[in-house]
């Protein structure tokens, strides 16, 4: 102990010595840290709470497609002039499933997940003191910060929010007259989300600078864990694609407010005749999706990593097929450029287009297959530990599989005529980037929950969490499949306008009832969540016997990560249950020399020097055996 | 710690608490004061809502005590130097429980709801693309059930124990190889009858004895206009649009001067209808489920859809057993605050019923329109340039 303590004194001092002009104020502490385990800390909670407000929103506008008819004077009170006589109005309800899909995708999804995740892992994983450029990464999160306070100011506007949905095609969205929510609250999502893409990108350019430039001796990036890969290689997706929303974003922004014409053309609106020419609608949606494909991969590959971490971890097996794992995430991230269309083929986009982005997009399917076979043989013959984070990290894997599936039906240019825009496609991402996104973002929480507050969570109000979510999130998405192939549209306000559309208004109620218990669920999580971080049991420092460095870093958050020198990796992270070693895991710092009992020939296969005393080390053991 | 102590002091929480609920309720009452003088019962209304609330806590109370009793029955059977609660066994049953449960509910949901679906295709290539559905669904089902039962057999399987240790296997290049090659497989074939099927579906190329309609979309309603005896539509131009033409024909091309509109979308059967279609403020969608046709309608771009509805209105209602059955047309891209109610009838009729009522249409030139041209001729602003059917740039 007392080594210990003078060990750490020797740390301030040498800490002191070189940022002395770095005074621990409450200001540079708690608010503008540039420590990334705070920062990380700062995307999380605010994510957390933009997925509350976003799934309140959610049920609002599942109270409406259950009861349309019925009047709920509490709304009234609550939401004012939104609902008049308790009914969400029908411009409100579009504002609803607007800004619940924009907070769910780019807010909690894209920044919530990323932010906390690359924040939190890519320095303590990779064995960096911090990030690239701390300052940088502190108005990253700065600005997610403002682009969500103007996101949600849009409700305060006399109008009320964008409406257009999140995709916000043109014309609608650049006409302010053609509805309400294409007034100020289109204005303001989309200031919104231009700070958006710029704490995105500032957060991107960081992680891929880490990852490249700052990772520890002997960390080569074939030692990397799945999580800094996936959290890299979204970083680099983010990068590449956000700009070209941008793009998009700045041209809308020029229709709306200069009288340009870049996605107008032959316009009649209300009777006057527009003076638009020469644009076009789809070019605006091929810039969107330009982003917008690649966007659901920087969704979903977050949650694959950090799925492939706790599934390894938990089921004390090393992940099956590394490195087909790393190419099938290359292979993800390279072909979700080329599969944009996939969105397009019946808005009047060429019909050869569409057969060629019907290619690209069925082959994306067969990375996705491999990254879920190899899921299913890590947990062959594995010895199951069942924390709180490895159910939710089968729960993703549950997810992506149902609804990865839906996803041939709708990558299908010919079925996607009759599908496209139908509640099929509701059920097919939100399931499988919703859902699954979600659940690989909870498990994470579970999993390094010790490492941001140095506290437990309840492992039983995880599970209690877990399973009403699991089950809530099927009953919910499970049925919307066979309304959309009767052909119910999306984003319909009523359904009793259609006799046809009458008969899914028991289903309606089922789901939102199924919504409604799956949310309250959420507040077990956020109990546990706020009850942990204060009065949880304190943490050991490797409480999951995990290999990763993250875990070799003190239990006490230092702004540098370790005292003293940052360990040396000398192997991957995934060497769990090696035969031939006496406990289950192996540490990513321990070098082979203190281990030669369990060290297989392939451990060194660019190692020849190794391999050398390997095989002598073994020769040795059999002379000796053959001497007893 | 001041800041924690701040967090800790229930008082501040309480308080804190008391003032945003007060406060959103002035904010939002002021509003609806203001608008509402109609007198709802709030008393009412708060009692529905406090028994929700009630509801909430009584049960969030009874699962703070059964966790209570959980954990005093698990400490006292350690104190008894007996194994507490195993709850990795009991997470390994809940996962086969799912399994057993989850299966048979996706097999109801897929029995009950499935067979809720669209009835069978009423136009010619809805029946290819039916065909492409159900192989998909076939070979998307069996991957559904061979993974599911994987993944929570395994969990349930090889839920841990200290006695055991973990199998090390950290790759196996020939299975994985298998494991890419068959998936890659079975997609090239959906892919390959997909892009046949399409490119068959989305050919829309004019042909001679083709019957072109005009369907055009604005907020919130479908416009309709058949051609006359000349089987021919007149052009459009936006410019040209007034009240009385609202689809701003242009009465320059002789080929519009006996057009007709109709209310409803009456198309005889077997024939080869083109759907020529138009937007006029944003974009809109034709969705016919029915005929397993969709295609945007966007302004400044119009596009078609070719198709044979192969199906009368009255034979359906006979094969879905349902007297009041009609095709609709849906509008199926958000629009606006009434997209949701924006439809159109679609009726099949035989060669001889179509033949009757497109008799009975009246003409698009109707008799205040010709005046209003008349008008309108006279004066020189109005000069129209060529009306100009553009195709976007990638078509």
């Amino acid at each position: 102990m007392s080594t210990l303590a003078v060990h750490d004194h020797g740390v301030v001092h040498h800490e002191e010595g070189h940022e002395h002009h770095h005074k621990a104020t409450f200001l540079n502490t708690y608010v503008f840290s540039q420590d990334h385990k705070y920062i990380a800390k700062q995307f999380l909670v605010t994510g957390i709470i933009m997925a509350f407000i976003a799934m309140t929103l959610s049920i609002l506008f599942r109270i409406q497609l259950a009861y349309p008819d019925k009047s709920f004077p509490i709304l009234e009170t609550l939401l004012g002039r939104f609902a008049p006589n308790g009914r969400i109005s029908p411009d409100f309800y579009m504002s609803l499933v607007t800004i619940h899909g924009t907070i769910m995708v780019f807010f909690v999804l894209t920044a919530g997940l990323s932010g906390t995740f690359a924040n939190l892992l890519i320095p303590l994983q990779v064995g960096a003191r911090d990030m690239a450029s701390p300052f940088v990464n502190m108005l990253s999160y700065w600005f997610f910060f403002i682009a969500s306070l103007i996101m949600l100011s849009s409700f305060l506007v006399q109008k009320g929010p964008a409406s257009g949905g999140w995709t916000i095609y043109p014309p609608l969205s650049a006409l302010p007259k053609s509805m309400p929510g294409s007034d100020m609250g289109m204005t303001l999502w989309l200031i919104s989300m231009v700070l958006f893409i710029a704490s995105q990108l500032m957060g991107g350019i960081n992680y891929i600078s880490t990852v490249l430039n700052m990772r520890t001796k002997g960390m080569d990036l074939w030692k990397m864990p799945l999580t800094v890969w996936a959290l890299f290689l979204t970083a680099v997706l983010g990068v590449l694609s956000f700009p070209v929303l941008v793009a998009g974003v700045v041209l809308l922004i020029f229709d709306r407010s200069f009288g340009t014409s870049f996605y107008l053309s032959d316009i009649v609106l209300n009777g006057k005749v527009m003076p638009y020419e020469g644009g076009s609608p789809i070019l605006f949606q091929h810039l969107f999706w330009f982003l917008g494909h690649p966007e659901v991969y920087i969704v979903i590959m977050p949650a694959m990593g950090l799925s492939s971490e706790v599934l390894a971890v938990n089921s004390r097996k090393p992940i099956f097929g590394y490195h087909a794992m790393v190419y099938s995430l290359i292979g993800i991230a390279v072909l979700s450029f080329i599969v944009w269309g996939h969105h397009m083929f019946v808005t009047g986009m060429n019909p050869f287009l569409g057969g060629v982005f019907m290619i690209t997009t069925l082959i994306i399917a067969v990375p996705s297959a491999v990254k879920t076979f190899n899921w299913l043989a890590t947990l062959w013959r594995g010895n199951i530990r069942f924390t709180p984070a490895m159910l939710f990290a089968i729960g993703m894997v549950s997810f992506f599989i149902s609804g990865g599936l839906t996803g041939i039906f709708l990558g299908n240019a010919a079925l996607d005529i009759n599908l496209h825009d139908t509640y099929f496609v509701i059920a097919h991402f939100h399931l499988v980037m919703g859902s699954a996104a979600i659940f690989g973002m909870l498990a994470g929480v579970y999993h390094w929950f010790p490492k941001m507050y140095r506290r437990m969570m309840d492992e039983r109000l995880g599970y209690l969490h877990f399973w009403l979510t699991f089950i809530g999130a099927y009953l919910v998405f499970f049925p919307m499949h066979f309304m959309g192939l009767d052909g119910v549209p999306r984003r319909y306000y009523a359904f009793t306008e259609f006799e046809s559309m009458k008969r899914w208004l028991t289903v309606n109620v089922f789901i939102t009832w199924a919504a409604i218990m799956a949310g309250i669920a959420q507040l077990a999580f956020a109990y546990n969540f706020v009850h942990s971080i204060f009065w949880g049991k304190k943490t050991v420092q490797n409480p999951w016997n995990a290999n990763t460095l993250e875990w070799t870093a003190p239990i006490e958050h230092h702004h540098g990560n370790w005292i003293g020198e940052i360990p040396t990796v000398y192997r991957w992270p995934y060497d769990y249950s090696k035969p031939g070693h006496d406990e289950d895991f192996i540490p990513q710092n321990v070098p082979f020399s203190q281990t030669m009992s369990s060290n297989l020939p392939h451990d060194f296969e660019d190692n020849p020097g190794g391999l050398e005393e390997h095989t002598k080390w073994t020769n040795a053991q059999k002379a000796n055996e053959a001497v007893k | 710690m001041g800041f924690k102590q701040l967090i800790n002091s229930k008082k501040t929480l309480s308080l804190f608490a008391a003032f945003v609920l007060f406060g959103t309720n002035q904010l939002m009452a002021q509003a609806t004061a203001a608008a509402d003088t109609a007198t709802v019962d709030k008393s009412a209304m708060w009692t529905g809502v406090g028994y929700y609330v009630l509801l909430f806590f009584v049960a969030s109370l009874c699962v703070a005590i059964l966790g209570k009793i959980l954990r005093v029955y698990d400490l006292t059977q350690k104190m008894q130097g007996k194994k507490g609660l195993n709850w990795n066994g009991i997470m390994g049953v809940c996962c086969a429980l799912f399994l057993i449960t989850g299966m048979y509910g996706a097999f109801w949901s897929l029995d009950v709801q499935g067979s809720m679906k669209l009835p069978e295709s009423a136009s010619a290539h809805g029946v290819a693309i039916d065909s492409m559905f159900t192989t998909t669904t076939i070979l998307t089902l069996i991957v559904f059930v061979i993974t599911q039962i994987c993944l929570f057999g395994f969990a349930f399987v090889y839920r841990g124990s200290d006695k055991r240790k973990a199998y090390f296997l950290p790759h196996n290049n020939l299975i994985e190889k298998i494991w890419t090659i068959i998936p890659a497989a079975v997609l090239t074939i959906l892919v390959v009858f997909g892009f046949f099927t399409w490119q068959k579906v989305e050919d829309s190329s004019q042909q001679k004895g083709d019957l072109n309609i005009d369907v055009t979309g604005h907020q919130f309603a479908w416009e309709l206009r058949y051609p006359g005896a000349d089987g021919k539509l007149g052009s459009l131009n936006f410019r040209l649009y007034t009240a009385l033409n609202k689809l701003g024909v242009d009465f320059k091309d002789r080929n519009s001067l006996d057009d007709i509109s109709a209310d409803t979308l009456v198309l005889p059967v077997h024939q080869s209808i083109r759907l020529n279609i138009h937007a006029q403020d944003v974009i809109h969608s034709v969705y016919m489920p029915h005929f397993r046709l969709q295609q945007n309608a966007v302004p400044g771009l119009p596009t078609f859809f070719k198709f044979v509805p192969t199906i009368t209105t009255a034979e359906m209602r006979r094969k879905t057993d349902n007297p009041n059955f009609e095709y609709l047309l849906y509008c199926n891209k958000i629009c606006g605050g009434a997209h949701y109610n924006m439809q159109k009838v679609v009726r099949v009729v035989t060669q001889a019923e179509y033949q009757d009522w497109i008799a009975k249409q009246k003409p698009y030139l109707s008799d205040p329109l010709k005046k209003e041209l008349h008008f309108a001729d006279a004066t020189p602003a109005v000069q129209v340039k060529a009306a100009s059917n553009r195709l976007a740039l990638n078509n």
